[in-house]
């Protein structure tokens, strides 16, 4: 059981439909304060559609889901999602793309510390389009730690990425996570990524069967990692039925 | 030190004057139409009472400067353009706006605004002067529901077509209706916008030109009239001259806000706030 005091998301009988296509089907998830969880799964299994409830983008159709146990509508500023495109604001520099130009002194100092946790503090007043694609990830991820949120959403926000920069966000993202103590939950099609990252992998199919496994202990040691990867990958190519199992 | 001596000469050499093929292109044609308009009336292959030379419609331009008759005709035109303008754009900005952001005005106003919008605005000249007359009010009001239409449909569309993901990133990053409205729909737009206001500049000599024409006791277009009675060829090419440049320098005053509040899509700088 898990302990409910130490429980920041949670999500029951959560159902989504769509006109004809039901997206999630009673849906049950427990998110514990500072977990890092990945949901993994094929196209079309509800991962992204469970972020977007969870982010209030989307409300389900029935169910309810609680964010440090307050339904959702009333705790938004608790939650911050950073998307797969990085959605920056092409006519405003990196600083304004993370204050919003705002003119309290308080917010571009802020700012500009996150600018220099994620290394880009020499490019505050370039814009978007004089960036890499790494480096634009990385203003998206300080624009999402901006309120210093309790729940950071990443959905597939390396997707884009090439190997080498994936990997230097994911260490970047795992400190950051770390360190805050954040509560995070990252979608991603990409088993490798999810082992190395998360505490705990949740496989979603046809909208509502899980399975889930817990990540390796020691996320340095390749082994357990594709160990971990492995099974997840079975889990999403299996047609069985709902089960749960653990590794390392 | 002797190295020195032999390299001074080098750095010391004065490169020629270069001019840039992509400066002077524009011009080409302009002036080849030019020396050959004024060759041919030199040559008498153009009578002037057809067509009269370049240098004889400098020459009335002068005249008629100097007689502060084109001053005062162009200044009375400048200001039916641009208070028509004013009055046109602010309208059409304004509905666009209402429109393009709620859905309840959209079902109210939009399809009224397309049918006016079908009927041709010149065609309302006749309705106008009788409800009008031919003062200032008539002309203005024309150049008006000229003008408000291009602003208002680019207005319209710029608004609608936003981005949806800048959308529900301002959503999700809980920006007040203000804030989205300023830092993410309006400078989205903005682009759009623009083609908008240049559009209707061109509407907006056209339909000056026409009203101008027909019920005027100044401007160009009541000059260019005027001269027609008189049989006053130059006065007419040099009032069609004239509503060139004006276009020109129309076309140069939009492209000026462009570059101004949109160069972020370029260089990466911008200054809207």
């Amino acid at each position: 059981m898990t302990d409910q005091t130490n429980v920041m998301i949670n999500i029951q009988n959560i159902h989504k439909q769509y006109a004809q296509l039901t997206a999630l089907n009673q849906v049950n998830l427990t998110v514990e304060q500072g977990e890092f969880l990945a949901l993994v799964g094929m196209s079309g299994g509800g991962k992204s559609t469970l972020l977007r409830l969870i982010a209030g983008l989307e409300q389900p159709t029935s169910g309810s889901i609680k964010i440090n146990q307050v339904p959702t509508n009333d705790s938004d500023s608790l939650v911050r999602v950073m998307f797969q495109e990085d959605r920056l604001l092409p006519w405003m520099t990196v600083l304004e793309n993370l204050s919003f130009k705002s003119k309290k002194s308080a917010e571009r100092q802020r700012a500009l510390n996150l600018l220099e946790l994620v290394e880009l503090k020499d490019y505050a007043d370039h814009y978007p389009n004089q960036l890499s694609g790494g480096q634009k990830q990385r203003v998206a991820l300080a624009r999402a730690l901006m309120t210093a949120p309790k729940i950071l959403l990443l959905d597939e926000p390396l997707g884009a990425l090439d190997a080498l920069t994936r990997r230097k966000m994911q260490d970047l993202i795992l400190n950051i996570c770390e360190k805050q103590k954040l509560t995070t939950i990252l979608v991603t099609h990409d088993v490798d990524e999810a082992a190395r990252m998360a505490d705990r992998i949740v496989v979603m199919k046809q909208a509502t069967n899980f399975y889930e496994t817990i990540g390796p202990k020691d996320r340095r040691n390749p082994g357990q990692v594709g160990l971990v990867a492995d099974r997840v990958l079975s889990a999403i190519l299996d047609e069985a039925p709902v089960r749960q199992f653990q590794t390392a | 030190m002797q190295k020195a001596a032999v390299l001074s000469p080098i750095k010391t050499k004065r490169r020629p004057i270069q001019i840039s093929w992509q400066k002077v292109l524009p011009f080409v044609i302009p002036s080849l139409i030019i020396i050959i308009w004024q060759v041919s009336s030199n040559l008498g292959w153009l009578s002037s009472s057809v067509l009269p030379s370049p240098w004889a419609v400098l020459q009335d331009g002068i005249t008629l400067t100097l007689s502060g008759e084109l001053p005062k005709n162009l200044s009375i035109s400048l200001y039916r353009a641009t208070v028509g303008l004013l009055i046109g754009g602010s309208i059409g900005f304004i509905l666009g706006f209402i429109n393009g952001l709620s859905r309840k005005c959209r079902l109210l106003f939009d399809s009224s605004i397309q049918m006016f919008r079908n009927i041709p605005h010149l065609a309302l000249i006749p309705l106008i002067i009788i409800w009008l007359g031919i003062g200032e009010s008539a002309k203005i009001s024309l150049v008006a529901i000229g003008t408000m239409f291009p602003v208002y449909i680019n207005t319209f569309h710029g608004i609608r077509s936003v981005d949806k993901e800048f959308i529900e990133m301002g959503q999700s990053y809980e920006l007040s209706r203000t804030q989205m409205f300023r830092k993410i729909i309006f400078p989205a737009a903005l682009p759009q916008i623009l083609v908008g206001i240049r559009y209707a500049l061109g509407v907006m000599w056209t339909t000056l030109i026409v009203a101008e024409t027909i019920s005027a006791s100044s401007g160009i277009g009541y000059m260019a009239n005027n001269a027609e009675d008189f049989v006053d060829m130059e006065t007419v090419i040099l009032c069609i001259v004239v509503y060139a440049v004006l276009g020109k320098i129309s076309d140069l005053v939009a492209k000026g806000f462009e570059s101004l509040l949109l160069d972020w899509q370029t260089t990466g700088r911008s200054k809207v706030q």
